[in-house]
């Protein structure tokens, strides 16, 4: 045991040596890894074993992506039925799917046609192909969001990692995209080089700057619970909400995780015991 | 197994009945009930029979996964975005078969690091030992391709970069690569092969199991003091005693993995791969699933040239190799003592091994740049050197402690020791009735 312990320390040490020599001096103006800044960690209801959405919240998160996003993200993968999740009814469903309009068919005359939408039927796409979508956004088509809160994470690094399996850290991806969203409107180090077009944003995983400009701004989506209209508070909103839409089975996923864990302990604990019993009377 | 060892009694007329015909339920008492495994046998011994039970529960899961798949490249991603919404209990099942693939490879991995500890792979296991070799390469190859299927951002160029290894081989580099991918680059041809493979390959890892447990049936057990079996007394019937030992084993191991799949199931996974693939953009950092890490970082550590061999095929050669080193095992290890118990020395090496074997994997998933490959290529000299210089040369310089004469010995003098329970006097008030 005290060679295992002995063995793992001088790892911890040539690990610990390693990432201050990785670690060189970074220049402001011209930084080698992205993002800058690192996401900030916020409190999210889903968070943790027992976590569960907030619905006031996702519904809110919806409002904005709705009234914000969606005139460039589309969000492919989500079906207007899914919003049950967001506590709404069947009624309430099928009127926001209406007030969507669906490029459908061909009908029996071989003719395509506009329709109301269904419960059935996916978010509309902002642009008809991703050619169009690029051209009209200075030539990087926007991601689609269906499942932006799982495909963005920024990388935790050691020893963090391992750490994140107990406190069970998965947000990872709400937490960049609301850092990402509140983290425009500063100014840049001296001497760095924007490129034209592009908007600095030190939380940015993939460079110094996006071609996305500020999206929210304080009042633009108007809340009818009273809930602060301002950017961070839209940004937790919508972030929560893609996590949402990325992961619609979290509540279901940790609700059943809790009766497995306390399933599997007690069966284990019995076998336990009765494997004490069976060897008892073995040395061994 | 052998028929002049079999203590079966056929008990009912339909027993007797199959046992004149088929013997079917002899097969089983004397493989699974009568069978005699060694009574000292630890914790780590309970990894065979976690093994099994991740690959009967990744075929199940997989094989109604693939009822819901769609192996074209323009409809993968979103069959799987699907199942994960739609279909019901798909996000239970496909997290369940991604962690799964995970977990199999944390069992093996421990599995085959008891195997280097306790020196399993000695005679008469060296075949035993390969037939493991051989499943693992499988495991690699299914778990590979598995992880093209979801046809995200890692998986095509995940499958881009490992397919590309093959290209460094001299003069057949390129047909091979070709052959595997059904064309000149990672598309729909290379999907569709490797969804057939990845159905198949599982079922010919059944197969070698089936060898693997057959050869373990012949040579019997190992155990942690590496004498072998002498007498009756060292031995206890494997039902139920290791029967029940393996099922809470299973539990404890079962624990960890369901916590990975409802707490933390996108954990082992990489973020790019919920982005689907692009051949036109390359993601920042590739890298491979964690069980790949290892190799990874010995493949880009050759960054070197080395007289004829450049550095891209020394690179190739050099994880390839690091995977054989695994079936030369038998014969590397020159010491006449089994176990590390016995080995001070080799027990020190073979911790620094594993602390290597994980620096390894650590550096595996960094960009491959300044002191990182320095630091690669110690670990990868070690890694080598832990097989081809350490291994043999130990073996003929150490002086291993006193072993005892037979594992009941072993046993009583442990016991003596600790507990102080005599052998086969009564337990310990606490596990009374």
């Amino acid at each position: 045991m005290k060679k295992i312990l002995t063995s793992l320390a001088l790892l911890g040490l040539l690990v610990a040596g390693t990432a201050a020599m990785a670690a060189e001096e970074q220049n402001a103006a011209a930084p080698t890894h992205f993002p800058i800044n690192e996401p900030k960690e916020m409190s999210w209801s889903f968070a943790g074993p027992f976590g569960t959405y907030d619905k006031a919240q996702l519904q809110r998160g919806l409002k904005v992506y709705k009234e914000v996003c969606s005139a460039c993200h589309s969000m492919n993968l989500v079906a207007f039925r899914t919003l049950e999740g967001l506590g709404y009814s069947e009624a309430q469903i099928k009127t926001l799917a209406a007030g969507y309009t669906i490029h459908d068919g061909p009908n029996d005359a071989g003719d395509m046609f506009d329709r109301p939408g269904k419960p059935s039927d996916h978010f509309p796409a902002p642009f008809p192909n991703e050619q169009a979508a690029a051209s009209a956004n200075g030539g990087a088509a926007p991601p689609d969001m269906s499942l932006l809160a799982k495909a963005r994470g920024v990388e935790r690094g050691f020893p963090r990692f391992i750490f994140d399996i107990f406190t069970q850290y998965a947000q990872g991806g709400p937490d960049y995209i609301h850092s990402l969203l509140t983290g425009y409107d500063q100014t840049p180090p001296a001497g760095m080089v924007i490129p034209e077009g592009t908007h600095y944003n030190p939380y940015f995983m993939s460079g110094v700057s996006l071609k996305m400009p500020k999206p929210l701004s304080d009042g633009q989506v108007t809340y009818d619970d009273g809930s602060p209209q301002t950017v961070d508070q839209y940004a937790r909103d919508v972030s929560a909400f893609l996590m949402f839409a990325a992961e619609p089975h979290l509540e279901d996923r940790k609700k059943t995780g809790f009766r497995v864990m306390v399933f599997l302990l007690l069966f284990g604990a019995l076998v336990y015991m009765t494997k004490r019993r069976v060897w008892a009377d073995v040395a061994h | 197994m052998s028929e002049g060892h079999s203590t079966y009694t056929p008990k009912t007329g339909i027993e007797r009945w199959f046992d004149a015909r088929m013997p079917l339920p002899r097969l089983v008492y004397d493989s699974f009930v009568a069978y005699p495994v060694p009574r000292n046998l630890n914790y780590m011994w309970t990894f065979g029979g976690i093994l099994s039970i991740m690959l009967v529960a990744q075929i199940l899961t997989g094989i109604v996964l693939a009822m819901h798949y769609t192996s074209d490249t323009n409809l993968a991603f979103d069959s799987v975005e699907k199942i994960m919404r739609d279909v019901n209990s798909g996000w239970l099942l496909r997290y369940l078969h991604s962690n799964g693939a995970s977990f199999f490879f944390v069992a093996v991995y421990i599995h085959i690091f008891r195997g280097l500890f306790y020196g399993s792979y000695k005679a008469p296991r060296e075949l035993l030992w390969i037939l493991g070799c051989i499943i693992y390469l499988l495991m690699m190859a299914t778990g590979f391709m598995g992880y093209v299927l979801p046809w995200g951002q890692m998986s095509f160029w995940g499958a881009t970069v490992i397919t590309g290894f093959f290209s460094a081989i001299p003069l057949v580099g390129n047909w091979i690569q070709q052959l595997l991918l059904g064309g000149f680059a990672v598309d729909d041809p290379t999907l569709n092969r490797f969804f057939a493979l990845h159905y198949l390959l599982p079922f010919m890892i059944a197969g070698v199991v089936v060898l693997h447990i057959w050869a373990l049936h012949v040579v019997g057990q190992s155990n942690p003091t590496g004498i072998e079996v002498k007498s009756k007394t060292d031995t206890v019937a494997f039902t139920p005693y290791a029967t029940i030992k393996d099922a809470f084993g299973m539990i404890v191991f079962l624990f960890v993995f369901a916590y990975f799949v409802f707490y933390l199931p996108n954990y082992l996974g990489h973020p790019d791969n919920y982005t689907v693939a692009n051949p036109l953009k390359t993601p920042a950092h590739i890298v491979p699933e964690w069980y790949f890490l290892p190799f990874y970082a010995i493949l880009r550590a050759i960054t070197f040239n080395i007289g004829p061999i450049n550095s891209k095929l020394g690179g190739v050669l050099c994880m390839f190799g690091a995977i054989a080193m695994l079936f030369l095992v038998p014969w590397l290890d020159t010491s006449k003592v089994r176990s590390a118990v016995y080995r001070p020395w080799y027990k020190l090496f073979f911790w620094l091994f594993v602390a290597d074997a994980i620096l390894l994997g650590w550096l595996g998933s960094q960009p491959a740049e300044g002191a990182y490959v320095f630091m690669a290529q110690m670990a990868t000299l070690f890694y080598f050197a832990f097989f081809l210089i350490i291994m043999p040369v130990l073996g003929l310089i150490e002086t291993p402690r006193r072993l005892p004469n037979s594992i009941t010995e072993a046993v009583l003098e442990k016991n003596k020791g600790g507990s102080g329970h005599p052998a086969g006097a009564t337990a310990a008030p606490e596990t009374k009735g």
